[in-house]
C-alpha cells in the first residue's frame, strides 16, 4: 500500500507534547483553531448538500410521506423488499459484482506480474491498457453495438467455429457484454495499483530467497502474494462498490428499458424518482446505503489487520 | 585446462539462460501486445469509422442501424463488416457535426460549461480542506475526514438522492448548479490531496512559521507549490469523471435541452450511425489529449488512491 508509515512518529518527534498526550499547549489550540478555517467552505458545501439532506433521507425513510409524517417504522423497508423490482435489481446487480469483480482482480494483477519482465515496449503497453479509463463510455458504445449486435461482429467470428447466434443484448448473456465493458475499463485503473505495490516490496528480501535457491513460482507465492493481500483486499473492496455503481453502461447501450437481466439498482432509482415516490426512494437509499457502509468497514478492517500482519 | 572448460561452459550457459530470457520476454510481448490490440480496438474503431461517408456506414452496418433491429425487413447489406479502415476518407460527418446540425455543438457546451466549474471548484475547495486536515490532526479532524472518506466511496444511488432533495429545497432543480454544486463538494479531491498533503514534513512548517509565516502563508506559499503534481493528478481524475456524468443529468436536468453530450450520444446512435461517430470522436478528443500529455500524472494519481487511510 502507498502509505507513509514514518510520517506520524516524525511528527511526533518534532511538536512534543502532540499527537498521543491530551494537553496540548495554547499555540497548538490556536493553531488547531485557525486552520479550521480553511476546511469551512467544504464541510458546510457538504453538509448543505450530502449530510443534512442525507439525515432528511432518514427520516423520510421511517415516516408515511413527506406531508404526513405519521412515523410507520420499518413499513417503507418491508413494502421496499417485498416490491419485485427493486428485488430483481438487486439480484441482477449481485450476480453482475459476483461475475464482474474477480475478473476485475485476478486479469489486472495476472498483466501487472507479466510486465514486471523485461517486456519490450512496456511503457506502451501500459499507456494502451490504461487508455479505456480515458475514453468516455458515451464514446464506444457504438462499437460495442457493432460487435455485440445479433448480426455483429462477435457472432459473425463465433459463427465461423461453427456456434449458434446469440442475441448477446438482449438474451441472458447481457450481462457478459457488460462484464466486458467493466473489465475493459477498470482493468488499467487496477493494473497500475497492483504495479505500485509490486514495486514497494522490498528487492533484498527476494535477492536473499533467490540466493537461497527459491524458485520463481516460490518467490511469487511465498513473497510477492503476501506483500500484495492488502492491495488485492483493496482492489477487490474498490471493484466491488464500482460494480455496485454500474448502471451508465448499461443505460447507454440499452436506453431506459433494458432486457430484464440488466435492469440495476440505479434503473429502479431512476424509475422511482419519475413518480417521485419519497419514502421509496429514501428507504432504499438509506438500504443500499448500509449495505455500503458494511462493505467499507470490511474494507477499513482489512486495511488495518493486514498492515499489522506486514509489520510483525 | 580442465578449469578453462568450465569457465566456457558457465559462459555458453550464461549466454544460453540469457537467450531464453530474451525469448521469453519476447514471447510475453507477443501475447501481451496481442490483447493490447484488442484493448485498442474499441477507441481506434470509433476514430476510424468518424471518417467514413454516410454510404460506406449504411453500407457496413446498415442491419445494424436500420431501428428495426434483428428482424429487419430491408436489408441494406448481408453482413455487418467491422471495417478498420474507411474506403475513402471523408469529412462529411464532421462538417454535419460542426456546420450544419449545430445542436451537436451545443450539447458539447453542455459538457464544458457542466464539467470546467465543477473541476475548478472542486479542486480549489478541496485544497483548503485537505490543508486543514493536514495541519489539524485531533481526533475530531480525522473524524470528520472518515466521514469524507465514507462519502466518497457511497454509489449515486445513495447520493443523489439527498441532492435531489437540496436542488428542490434551493430551487435550482433542472438548473446547471444543480448539477455544479453537489459536484464542487464532493469530496473525492480531498481524500487524494489530504493523502499527499500528509506527507509533508512538519519540519518545513516549523521553518516557515520561525521566518514569520502566517497559515495562509504557509498554504499558498509552501503547501500549494508542494502538491502541484498532485494537483494535476486530481484535475484530471476529476475532469474525466465529470466529463462521463450520465446519472445527475438524468435526474437532476429533466430538460434535455442542458444535457451534456454524454447522455445525448445515446440517443443519436440508432439515428445517425456516421455522425455519431465522428461526435463520439470529438467527445473523447479532450480526455484523451490530457491523457497522452499526463499520462505520467494520472498514474501517481490513481498510486494515491490506493489505500484508503490517509
Amino acid at each position: 500500500m502507498v502509505k507513509n508509515k514514518s510520517k506520524p512518529q516524525q511528527e511526533q518527534r518534532l511538536t512534543p507534547g502532540g499527537g498521543k498526550t491530551k494537553k496540548l499547549s495554547k499555540v497548538q489550540r490556536a493553531e488547531r483553531r485557525s486552520v479550521g478555517f480553511f476546511l469551512l467552505p467544504s464541510l458546510v458545501g457538504l453538509l448543505t448538500f450530502y449530510i443534512v439532506p442525507f439525515i432528511v433521507v432518514i427520516f423520510y425513510s421511517v415516516v408515511d410521506s413527506p406531508i404526513n409524517r405519521e412515523f410507520v417504522f420499518l413499513d417503507n423497508f418491508i413494502a421496499l423488499f417485498k416490491n419485485s423490482a427493486f428485488r430483481r435489481a438487486a439480484v441482477n446487480t449481485v450476480t453482475f459484482s459476483l461475475m464482474a469483480v474477480p475478473l476485475a482482480v485476478i486479469l489486472p494483477l495476472l498483466l501487472a506480474v507479466v510486465l514486471e519482465r523485461n517486456v519490450p515496449r512496456k511503457s506502451n503497453l501500459r499507456t494502451i491498457f490504461l487508455s479505456p479509463m480515458m475514453v468516455p463510455v458515451a464514446s464506444i458504445i457504438l462499437i460495442w453495438q457493432v460487435m455485440f449486435h445479433y448480426n455483429g461482429a462477435v457472432n459473425e467470428l463465433l459463427g465461423l467455429f461453427g456456434a449458434d447466434k446469440i442475441d448477446w443484448l438482449k438474451s441472458e448473456y447481457s450481462q457478459i457484454v457488460v462484464v466486458l465493458l467493466f473489465v475493459w475499463k477498470n482493468l488499467g485503473y487496477n493494473m497500475i495499483l497492483f504495479m505500485a505495490a509490486l514495486s514497494n516490496i522490498p528487492t533484498d528480501v527476494i535477492e536473499v530467497a533467490t540466493l537461497e535457491g527459491a524458485s520463481k513460482p516460490q518467490i511469487f507465492f511465498g513473497i510477492k502474494l503476501r506483500y500484495l493481500t492488502s492491495t488485492i483486499l483493496f482492489v477487490t473492496l474498490m471493484s466491488t462498490i464500482n460494480s455496485f455503481k454500474i448502471f451508465r453502461e448499461v443505460y447507454l447501450l440499452t436506453g431506459d428499458y433494458p432486457y430484464g437481466k440488466m435492469y440495476m439498482l440505479q434503473h429502479f432509482m431512476n424509475n422511482t424518482f419519475e413518480s417521485l415516490d419519497y419514502s421509496k426512494l429514501s428507504s432504499a437509499a438509506l438500504v443500499m446505503s448500509l449495505v455500503m457502509a458494511v462493505i467499507i468497514g470490511a474494507l477499513f478492517l482489512a486495511d488495518n489487520k493486514i498492515e499489522e500482519d506486514i509489520e510483525e | 585446462m580442465k578449469k578453462e572448460i568450465t569457465i566456457e561452459q558457465q559462459r555458453k550457459r550464461r549466454i544460453y539462460k540469457k537467450r531464453r530470457e530474451r525469448f521469453l520476454d519476447w514471447l510475453t510481448f507477443v501475447i501481451v501486445g496481442f490483447f493490447a490490440l484488442l484493448f485498442l480496438m474499441p477507441t481506434v474503431l470509433t476514430i476510424t469509422n468518424s471518417f467514413m461517408s454516410t454510404t460506406e456506414i449504411s453500407a457496413n452496418y446498415g442491419q445494424i442501424f436500420s431501428n428495426a433491429g434483428a428482424d429487419a425487413k430491408t436489408f441494406i447489406s448481408e453482413k455487418v463488416n467491422l471495417k478498420f479502415i474507411p474506403d475513402m476518407v471523408s469529412f462529411s460527418q464532421y462538417k454535419t457535426a460542426f456546420i450544419t446540425s449545430p445542436v451537436y455543438l451545443l450539447k458539447f457546451w453542455n459538457s464544458v460549461i457542466l464539467t470546467v466549474p465543477i473541476v475548478a471548484g472542486q479542486v480549489l475547495v478541496a485544497a483548503g480542506a485537505s490543508y486543514c486536515f493536514a495541519r489539524n490532526r485531533s481526533k475530531l479532524a480525522n473524524g470528520i475526514f472518515f466521514v469524507y472518506v465514507v462519502l466518497m466511496l457511497m454509489p449515486y444511488q445513495v447520493t443523489l438522492v439527498p441532492n435531489y432533495l437540496v436542488s428542490e429545497w434551493l430551487h435550482i432543480l433542472d438548473t446547471r448548479w444543480a448539477i455544479i454544486l453537489p459536484g464542487i463538494f464532493a469530496p473525492f479531491s480531498v481524500f487524494i490531496l489530504t493523502k499527499f498533503m500528509r506527507r509533508i514534513p512538519t519540519a518545513m512548517i516549523e521553518a516557515a512559521k520561525l521566518d514569520g509565516a502566517n497559515e495562509f502563508q504557509i498554504f499558498t506559499r509552501i503547501f500549494l507549490p508542494l502538491c502541484k503534481g498532485t494537483i494535476y493528478s486530481v484535475i484530471i481524475l476529476v475532469f474525466i469523471d465529470y466529463w462521463n456524468m450520465v446519472e445527475q443529468p438524468l435526474i437532476l436536468l429533466s430538460d434535455s435541452e442542458l444535457h451534456p453530450l454524454s447522455v445525448f450520444l445515446s440517443k443519436v446512435n440508432t439515428e445517425d450511425a456516421g455522425l455519431a461517430f465522428a461526435v463520439a470522436t470529438v467527445y473523447m478528443v479532450p480526455t484523451l489529449l490530457i491523457f497522452l500529455y499526463s499520462e505520467d500524472y494520472l498514474v501517481e494519481g490513481i498510486a494515491y488512491s490506493g489505500g484508503i487511510k490517509g
